[in-house]
């Protein structure tokens, strides 16, 4: 994985300030997670240049900012698209009119081709004669989306893009999320505070908190790291596998997909052979026996290692595991672990009641 | 019914009234905007300084312009010094005076429509390449287009009502600076009455007709207090 953003600023103001060193990978979605105010949108608007903190920024070797000899490039000169939580379209001219404000400014030969691309790829082809007003705030948002993208940005940042809306708008437009990561080559910053979001999209997960980085890694890792917050959610902790489809069974009407160390049976799905599909498994989802059981209703039994533990001394405890190479989290009761005897590096086997395909 | 040297007056006040217009929108967008976006300490002054003309009476401003545009003032002192002679008693001493006497009319509205912008479009437009003067054209102006409507139409109309700044700046000279508002002071002191009707209800008609397409066809909200 090349690095090929390295952002470094520093921000003070009376109640907050901002510092953070990060080295961010070149492809796929990067994630910035954590709480309001904790700097998300600050650092997003600093990479925009649309807010001016201290430090340095260079994207695709270029270098965007570096206050130490004195550079700093206006918001309009640099190669980006950005999507506000607020869609932000121009009130006073169409959808088409929108699309073709930031086109007219830059000088690509292929913009025209990208347009009717970006147009159809979200879907909006039937909104171009509409006005902002018209719109639904779920359209506006894929229109701000496809305004961003028509400029063919070397960086895309999305600001939250799916905050203001509620929870059927959001269903509407993660499948295009989920079809733009699958067809995007350059690198998107994408700010959430739902753990959603996080599991489908991204590809690598910056968490941030108190305008500091508390961690920096691929999901999987950062998702299911005990000392973070988020694994100790009782309702939201999870694990995000990456898979491929197997087999399908359709007697039983199950599929089988392979992950990273071995198999699991999920229900019948209509996705080819050799799909790559993410999978989402909860923490309360999984229990841990010592044996394998010999007879169970449950189908994904599988022999795991468990590589740590934390108890929260209310009663429950997380425990990491490790599968083939996939790491996975569990959540027990204070006293099963006990009962157990858990500790690191014991094998045992994991029975995965349900997962979630994110697509 | 009107005669032909009321016809001149109303000519003449329709001109000053263009030009002033013209060079109010020209020299009051710029500083709207700034007034509009500004943190400056500076802002204050420079608001109360706009706003002077709606409290000062006409006389006291008409007055100061005399003292500076006349040939010991500093303004008289440079015009003449560019061979200009000086400003009072001319048409662009009438010209200027009218710009500062009305320039809260015109400043004030387009500050206010600016203000309702709010910095999220002229975002929007720089993450679109758009330059601050490429948005201000193509994102500003559009968006505050109902501003600037009614900073030309109060700017005009109140250029056209102007009398005592005229009389203490322009004096009362045909077809250079003798207005609408002096002709029919002129008719009313010769006891012309039939004349001074005649302008008189032609003032009050532009007047009129003015607000009424103000607050109907453009829908703008009443002047409330304008130093609000």
């Amino acid at each position: 994985m090349s690095n090929s953003i390295h952002a470094r600023f520093q921000l003070s103001y009376s109640e907050f300030n901002l510092d953070v060193d990060l080295q961010l990978p070149s492809t796929g979605i990067t994630v910035l997670f954590g709480h309001s105010g904790s700097g998300k949108t600050t650092l997003l608007r600093c990479v925009a240049g649309l807010q001016k903190a201290n430090g340095r920024l260079e994207v695709n070797g270029k270098i965007w900012q570096d206050s130490a000899s004195g550079i700093f490039l206006p918001t309009y000169q640099r190669p980006l698209g950005y999507v506000f939580q607020e869609a932000n379209l121009f009130p006073h001219l169409t959808v088409k009119q929108n699309l073709d404000y930031g086109l007219k400014r830059v000088k690509h030969t292929n913009s025209t081709v990208k347009l009717a691309q970006t147009i159809e790829l979200l879907g909006i082809e039937h909104l171009l004669t509409r006005m902002p007003v018209n719109l639904s705030g779920g359209e506006r948002q894929r229109v701000a989306i496809a305004r961003a993208l028509a400029l063919n940005p070397e960086i895309l940042l999305m600001d939250e893009p799916l905050a203001a809306l509620d929870y059927k708008r959001k269903q509407e437009i993660l499948p295009f999320l989920t079809r733009l990561h699958q067809q995007l080559d350059i690198p998107v910053l994408y700010i959430t505070h739902a753990q959603q979001e996080v599991a489908q999209l991204a590809d690598h997960l910056v968490i941030l908190n108190e305008g500091e980085v508390i961690a920096s890694g691929n999901p999987a890792e950062t998702l299911t790291s005990l000392e973070l917050p988020l694994a100790q959610d009782k309702q939201q902790a999870a694990t995000v596998w990456q898979v491929t489809v197997q087999a399908h069974d359709s007697q039983f009407h199950l599929s089988q997909v392979e992950f990273a160390g071995g198999t699991l049976s999920l229900p019948l799905m209509e996705f080819a052979i050799g799909t790559p599909l993410r999978i989402q498994i909860y923490a309360r989802d999984v229990s841990i026996t010592l044996q394998e059981p010999a007879a169970t209703s449950i189908l994904n039994v599988l022999p795991a290692v468990v590589t740590g533990l934390i108890d929260d001394h209310a009663g429950q405890c997380v425990v990491k595991l490790q599968v083939g190479a996939q790491p996975l989290l569990a959540h027990i009761t204070s006293k099963s672990a006990a009962l157990l005897k858990l500790q690191a590096n014991m094998p045992v086997f994991v029975q995965i009641k349900g997962t979630s395909l994110l697509g | 019914m009107l005669n032909s040297a009321d016809v001149d007056t109303l000519l003449l006040t329709l001109k000053v009234a263009t030009i002033a217009t013209s060079l109010m929108l020209l020299f009051g967008t710029p500083l709207a905007w700034w007034l509009a976006r500004t943190q400056s300490h500076f802002k204050g002054i420079i608001n109360a300084l706009v706003a002077l003309p709606l409290v000062l009476p006409p006389t006291v401003l008409g007055f100061y312009l005399l003292i500076v545009m006349g040939p010991s003032g500093f303004v008289g002192h440079f015009t003449q010094w560019l061979g200009l002679g000086t400003l009072p008693f001319t048409f662009p001493g009438l010209v200027i005076a009218s710009v500062l006497y009305s320039l809260p009319f015109v400043v004030q509205p387009l500050q206010a429509s600016f203000a309702a912008i709010g910095k999220q479009p002229l975002e929007a437009a720089a993450t679109l390449r758009a330059s601050p003067l490429d948005t201000f054209f193509s994102v500003v102006i559009p968006l505050a287009k109902p501003g600037f409507m009614t900073a030309t139409i109060l700017g005009f109309a109140h250029t056209v009502g102007e009398f005592g700044v005229v009389l203490m700046v322009g004096g009362n000279i045909p077809d250079k600076t003798r207005v609408v508002s002096i002709q029919i002071y002129n008719h009313v002191e010769a006891q012309e009455y039939t004349e001074a009707h005649s302008l008189a209800g032609v003032l009050l008609l532009f007047s009129f007709s003015v607000l009424l397409l103000l607050y109907t066809v453009l829908k703008t909200q009443p002047v409330s207090h304008p130093l609000k």
